[in-house]
């Protein structure tokens, strides 16, 4: 190939800048919207007091809108190869342009021809999809059960609290090995996991509700019969692929990996919610709730839960960024995902290989994820320093 | 405190076997038993065959039963077939079965024939684990030093600038996993093309085509700086960054006590403060969270020696699930949950008695 012809490291960077313009007008319309009224937004407000919780919440942002706008991001099919040649280094044009197409390859292709930036940037979308509501589930699973366990201690917490060393015993990457592999998949394992894990948010809000509303039976009778009618027709689609109306549905092997993911991650949440609630329960609003006459899943879900939303808000951030690591080590061993997928893990995975030869189909993943695990971290630093300022 | 330890020991064989029996139940599902009698057997078996197979081969009845006969508290299964062989658990090629022992599990010292390797599990295992410890101790070494002193540096002035760029420092760390600081270390320091290793190698300050090797495998007859540094660095610098974050958690504390305040006021220099005073007690926290960290080196270990082509332990799990070694993963998950609950044990016990405050009954 004509060595001329070549974009030089300026002309690629203007070029990606400009293809991620989308991206930056959304995040200087967030910072000016949110800087302006900082005041009148409580913890998120007080964000923007901190460089440090400011510089981790743009490079979050800039993800988390990479991944919404990704579409119009890409210049390629990130799936699709494009000519014979194998590993083009960054700046490469295509050999035969047709109309309408991207004419270069911005940060090179791997050894399939298949163009590096694109599959980064739709690989955002996916890690930003799956990450995010893995915590949540792991959250909701860990407060509904921690909550009850450091409340009323005794057997039950005797009980739950060693079934989560058990879980915390177990080395991750053994879990990996066995949970997510294509045998599974013929046993119902993933299923009854599935049916265990996602039971648990109807449970969360049903009582929730039902706790706060029992006094007014209409209220009441309206929120719990709506979280019950889409709880349990999402239920019925996530878990078992048996919604009557198919919308809700999970490909089998993202349930697997969505499943092995929140279950290691639920433990830790459960122990350190635990925790707090063991702490707040001694409180004198607690004390006044009780005699009030208040019933205990009140007093767990809006007198203390609330109470204990700092240093769970700076815990989901930082568990964010650690599940996206798991699901980059999944990747990386190739489990649960399909070879063609973007996501970082796998694309690290399919250049190591050729790490010694060509750099590019590998460090460019890699520097993406660290860039998101990097913000997320420093977004929960910057939370917990103004969350202890008042 | 003997009743503390025999307590935190009964709880410690239950979960021991509670997790080895998740372990042999998800090793032992039918899906991977037949792929065992398809590999074993033939390809082109029916399924009349395999079934046949595996109750043959001991692998019908119950869970719970070949869990027993595994772990060695259940005699072995023994099979007189229709030409009058008798063959079972205990019982090896070509031995009289009534010679042959009735227990033969793990707890005998019997973890059974590894397919990929062809040979005795426990000598694989063993053999591999030594690798690995090298591999450990190296990181210890590193790691331990490093994120103590960056954690009693930065603890020591709260928001000092010092502080502020050991913390930024500490959390970049914990936000790179393995594989990504393995993928850029071998970038920077072992790649022919881009990196360090051109330049130093036009300049003609080393003779080879890069600085540092980006594998590993020859470390494993001869461990050089040149071969090892870069595994070694991918693993610490993974975990520095937390257990600094620990350190300066607990050395901030320590600072605002009493206790330092006196010694200050009484005229005594910063310097021995921190050393004499400050630094003892700041560092049982650190203790605990060093000793919690090993099961966490466990899965940096297996992705360094993916990554770098070291046959350890991480490398033996891989191979044992990838070709659906059964007895080899058993060992190998044995293993890593006696490391697990050892060193939770260890940090308990440590805790204590590093600790005068807790006073046991």
């Amino acid at each position: 190939m004509d060595q001329t012809t070549l974009l030089s490291w300026g002309q690629i960077i203007a070029r990606i800048v400009q293809q991620f313009l989308p991206v930056w007008i959304a995040l200087i319309v967030t910072f000016a919207v949110s800087i302006r009224y900082k005041r009148k937004l409580g913890l998120y407000g007080k964000l923007f007091d901190s460089p440090v919780g400011m510089i981790g919440f743009a490079l979050v942002m800039f993800w988390v809108y990479t991944a919404i706008f990704a579409d119009m991001i890409i210049t390629m099919d990130p799936i699709a190869q494009f000519g014979r040649v194998k590993n083009p280094p960054p700046g490469t044009p295509l050999v035969d342009v047709k109309d309408g197409q991207y004419a270069y390859f911005l940060l090179g292709a791997d050894h399939l021809a298949r163009d590096v930036f694109s599959r980064v940037v739709m690989g955002a979308r996916r890690v930003l999809t799956i990450a995010p509501a893995a915590t949540t589930f792991a959250f909701i699973m860990g407060v509904t059960l921690g909550l009850p366990a450091g409340y009323f201690g005794g057997k039950l917490d005797t009980v739950l609290s060693f079934l989560a060393n058990l879980v915390l015993a177990f080395p991750v990457i053994l879990l990996f090995y066995l949970l997510v592999t294509p045998e599974i998949r013929n046993t119902n394992i993933p299923v009854v996991l599935a049916a265990v894990l996602f039971i648990f948010p109807v449970i969360f809000l049903t009582v929730l509700f039902n706790s706060r509303f029992f006094t007014n039976p209409p209220k009441r009778n309206l929120y719990v019969g709506i979280t019950l009618v889409i709880g349990l027709w999402a239920y019925l689609g996530l878990a078992f692929n048996k919604d009557p109306l198919g919308v809700w549905s999970m490909d089998p092997n993202l349930l697997n990996v969505f499943v092995s993911v929140v279950f290691v991650n639920s433990p830790t949440v459960f122990r350190i919610v635990r925790g707090i609630v063991m702490d707040l329960k001694a409180r004198d609003y607690v004390a006044a709730g009780q005699t009030r006459g208040e019933s205990a899943w009140y007093i767990m879900l809006w007198e203390i839960l609330p109470n204990a939303r700092g240093p769970l808000i700076v815990d989901f951030c930082l568990r964010i960024g650690y599940t996206t690591i798991l699901l980059g080590t999944l990747g990386f061993f190739g489990l649960g995902v399909s070879p063609e997928s973007p996501d970082w893990g796998s694309t690290i995975d399919d250049g190591r290989k050729l790490l010694s030869l060509y750099l590019h189909p590998a460090i460019t993943p890699a520097l993406a994820l660290m860039s998101l695990v990097l913000g997320l971290n420093l977004l929960a630093d910057g939370l917990r320093e103004e969350s202890l300022k008042d | 405190m003997l009743k503390f330890v025999a307590r935190r020991l009964g709880v410690m064989v239950l979960t021991a076997l509670a997790l080895t029996f998740v372990v042999f139940y998800l090793t032992n599902l039918p899906p991977n038993l037949e792929k065992l009698a398809r590999t074993e057997g033939s390809v082109r078996m029916t399924d009349q065959a395999v079934a046949s197979w595996i109750e043959n081969n001991g692998h019908g009845g119950s869970v719970f039963g070949r869990y027993a006969q595994w772990l060695g508290i259940a005699p072995g299964w023994v099979l007189t077939d229709d030409k009058g062989v008798t063959r079972g658990r205990c019982i090896q090629n070509n031995q009289d079965p009534a010679t042959a022992a009735t227990y033969c599990g793990v707890l005998q010292g019997e973890w059974g024939f590894s397919t990929v390797f062809k040979k005795p599990v426990l000598e694989s295992v063993l053999q591999k684990l030594g690798s690995t410890g090298w591999l450990m101790m190296w990181v210890m070494i590193v790691m331990v030093p490093v994120s103590l002193i960056m954690g009693v540096l930065s603890g020591m002035r709260e928001g000092s600038r010092l502080d502020r760029s050991l913390s930024i420092v500490a959390i970049a760390t914990t936000a790179t996993p393995e594989y990504v600081s393995g993928v850029i270390l071998v970038a920077i320091f072992a790649s022919a093309t881009a990196g360090i290793s051109p330049i130093l190698h036009d300049w003609g300050w080393i003779s080879g085509k890069t600085l540092f090797l980006g594998t590993a495998t020859s470390a494993m007859d001869n461990i050089t700086f040149w071969n090892f540094a870069l595994p070694v660095l991918t693993i610490a610098l993974y975990g520095i960054g937390y257990i600094a974050r620990m350190t300066r958690a607990s050395m901030t504390e320590v600072m605002t006590q009493q206790y330092i305040r006196t010694a200050r006021l009484k005229g005594v220099r910063f310097r021995t403060v921190v050393m004499r005073h400050a630094l003892r007690n700041a560092l049982i926290a650190p203790f605990t969270v060093i000793m919690l960290q090993f099961p966490w080196l466990l899965n940096g270990v297996v992705i360094t020696e993916a990554l770098f082509n070291y046959k350890g332990f991480g490398w033996t799990l891989v191979q044992a699930a990838g070709n659906n070694d059964i007895d080899l993963l058993l060992g190998c998950s044995v293993v890593a949950v006696l490391v697990v609950l050892v060193t939770q044990l260890i940090s308990d016990i440590g805790y204590v008695f590093l600790n005068p405050r807790i006073r046991l009954a």
